[in-house]
């Protein structure tokens, strides 16, 4: 069988990095990532990024040497992305933190609050209501990462996690502060308000974990096939018909309802923060699904049904 | 921090292959769009031109700057709280500069003006308001007379030379003054608790203005630095053809 050359620049200043000879050429990019690493071992996989022109976009690690339009000799080219580190990491040490954090405030460890209200708990039940929320949260994110979810990517740039820890760790801080303050202001509409706000979360989160569970039903175990998600027999679904991302709607309203449970200025804050991120990410996702598939249900939006 | 240095050209573009890119971003942006940006350069200009003098004739009057705040701050508030148009500049795209960059500029300087300078009266008569006041002035006229001579096609040489050389001193100086004035004004914030919440309150929120203040002396550390090196950088690259070869991100 007649074999394929692949010769690695530098992307940046074209050095010649690495001559492979006899190539498959069935061979897929994560073969030949695989090759590269042997001869630069610092460079492993996660962290190559191979295109076919230097200012392209990279090639993906399925894509076949065969099927790309280079000749018996292919030139590619390679930027370093920089040190990787995996999605899962980030996720499980991202939510780790806020369920550790907040508890901390609970339980108000020493050195947060004034001595005397050391080791002491909040006469307030809705306190400890939003204690049980926050942490089933958190451990929900947590179970989802290890059992749930199907990722696309495996790896993440490492300065990723200290961006994303000091979001999610700062954020759960501050609002732990306030709401386990030995000041703290029950909501003005007192169990009404905390029923009505309980309800709204616990819909949400449930709303939630349906569409991650839906999510990940589109997709067989270890593929990274792309489908339109439909909604299913379970109601919480539904909203598939009008929201291209129904996860980050619920993921919202859960945070609007804890928002309004504590009647906590930082809390909403946070909610507003993540809405407006979780917005951008939903028009991206949009926008790909729309490129990808002609047939694309016309009603959705992103986010928002109706309006964003 | 606050002398709103940055290399987007807040209407136009300098040396010859900006001034073609410029150019070309130009036909794009529209005639009104031009026009408009060199209306806007040309008042701002202006405008602190005025306040330069303002300020020059106020000390040879008086011999003190002593009161020289109180008589130039409704100039100063005026104009350069118009520049939060140039956030809007950045955001319809009519100038190539970031929206963040010019964010983080003009809210400095407004923060400056209304946060720090004319809400805490007790430091308006002390020396390092003169120090940055001076420091915004020289820049801002530089700065806008820059944009407008680029605007219009004609960018004298000395003006391209000011604009890249002179934040070197005044930059540092900008700073200084800016940071003194914050300090002077600590003990009155804490003495008066204004502009914080305490609890509790039934937004259970807490919000204190000295730790903020101090906070944002001490952002200036990691801040400035950056902005200034940023600023030598643009300046080898217009001013001396350097190539500069940026670190991967």
């Amino acid at each position: 069988m007649k074999h394929s050359e692949v010769e690695i620049l530098d992307a940046k200043t074209r050095e010649k990095l690495c001559f492979l000879d006899k190539v498959e050429p069935q061979a897929t990019i994560a073969e030949i990532k695989n090759l590269f690493t042997k001869s630069h071992p610092q460079w492993y996989p996660a962290r190559q990024s191979l295109r076919l022109d230097p200012k392209g976009k990279s090639l993906k690690d399925e894509d076949v040497l065969q099927k790309l339009p280079v000749g018996t000799t292919a030139t590619l080219y390679f930027r370093d992305l920089g040190a990787q580190i995996s999605w899962v990491t980030v996720f499980l040490t991202e939510y780790a933190g806020p369920l550790f954090i907040y508890l901390l405030f609970y339980f108000r460890v020493p050195f947060i609050y004034g001595h005397k209200y050391d080791f002491t708990s909040s006469r307030h039940t809705v306190v400890h209501l939003a204690c049980i929320c926050h942490s089933f949260h958190y451990i929900k994110r947590l179970l989802e990462t290890l059992f749930v979810h199907r990722f696309s990517h495996g790896t993440m740039p490492l300065r990723n996690i200290f961006k994303n820890c000091t979001y999610y760790w700062g954020f759960a801080a501050w609002m732990a502060y306030y709401i386990n303050h030995p000041l703290y202001t029950p909501p003005t509409y007192g169990a009404q308000q905390v029923k009505l706000a309980l309800a709204i979360f616990v819909i949400c989160q449930l709303g939630n974990f349906s569409i991650h569970m839906a999510l990940r039903d589109l997709r067989p175990a270890g593929s990274k096939t792309r489908k339109i998600p439909y909604p299913t027999k379970n109601p919480f679904t539904w909203l598939f018909l009008l929201v291209s991302c129904p996860n980050y709607t619920y993921e919202v309203g859960s945070w609007i309802g804890f928002a309004i449970m504590t009647q906590c200025l930082p809390v909403a804050l946070f909610s507003l923060v993540g809405f407006t991120q979780m917005t951008i990410w939903a028009k991206g996702k949009h926008r790909s699904y729309l490129k990808e598939f002609r047939d694309y249900p016309p009603l959705r939006m992103p986010i928002i049904p109706f309006l964003l | 921090m606050a002398s709103s240095e940055e290399d987007g050209t807040n209407g136009g573009a300098s040396e010859a292959g900006e001034e073609r890119e410029a150019a070309g971003k130009r036909r794009r942006r529209g005639l009104l769009a031009t026009a408009w940006l060199t209306f806007y350069n040309i008042a701002m200009t202006a405008g602190w031109l005025v306040l330069a003098i303002a300020m020059v004739r106020f000390y040879m009057e008086k011999g003190t700057h002593k009161g020289l705040y109180r008589s130039i701050q409704k100039t100063l508030k005026f104009f350069q709280t118009f520049a939060l148009l140039e956030i809007v500049h950045c955001l319809i795209g009519i100038v190539p500069t970031s929206v963040l960059v010019a964010g983080v500029q003009v809210s400095s300087r407004i923060f400056m003006v209304w946060l720090v300078t004319h809400s805490i009266k007790p430091i308006q008569n002390e020396e390092s308001v003169v120090l940055f006041l001076v420091a915004w002035t020289v820049t801002e006229i530089t700065r806008y007379s820059f944009y407008t001579f680029s605007l219009l096609d004609h960018l004298p040489y000395f003006v391209k030379w000011a604009r890249y050389n002179f934040f070197i001193i005044l930059y540092p100086v900008g700073v200084a003054g800016e940071l003194l004035t914050i300090y002077a004004a600590l003990p009155y914030v804490k003495k008066t608790g204004m502009f914080s919440i305490r609890l509790p309150n039934k937004y259970n929120v807490s919000f204190d203005y000295y730790y903020f203040l101090l906070i944002t002396m001490a952002s200036y550390i990691p801040l400035f630095p950056q902005l200034y090196f940023h600023m030598l950088r643009q300046r080898r690259k217009v001013l001396h053809g350097e190539v500069i070869v940026e670190k991967d991100d």
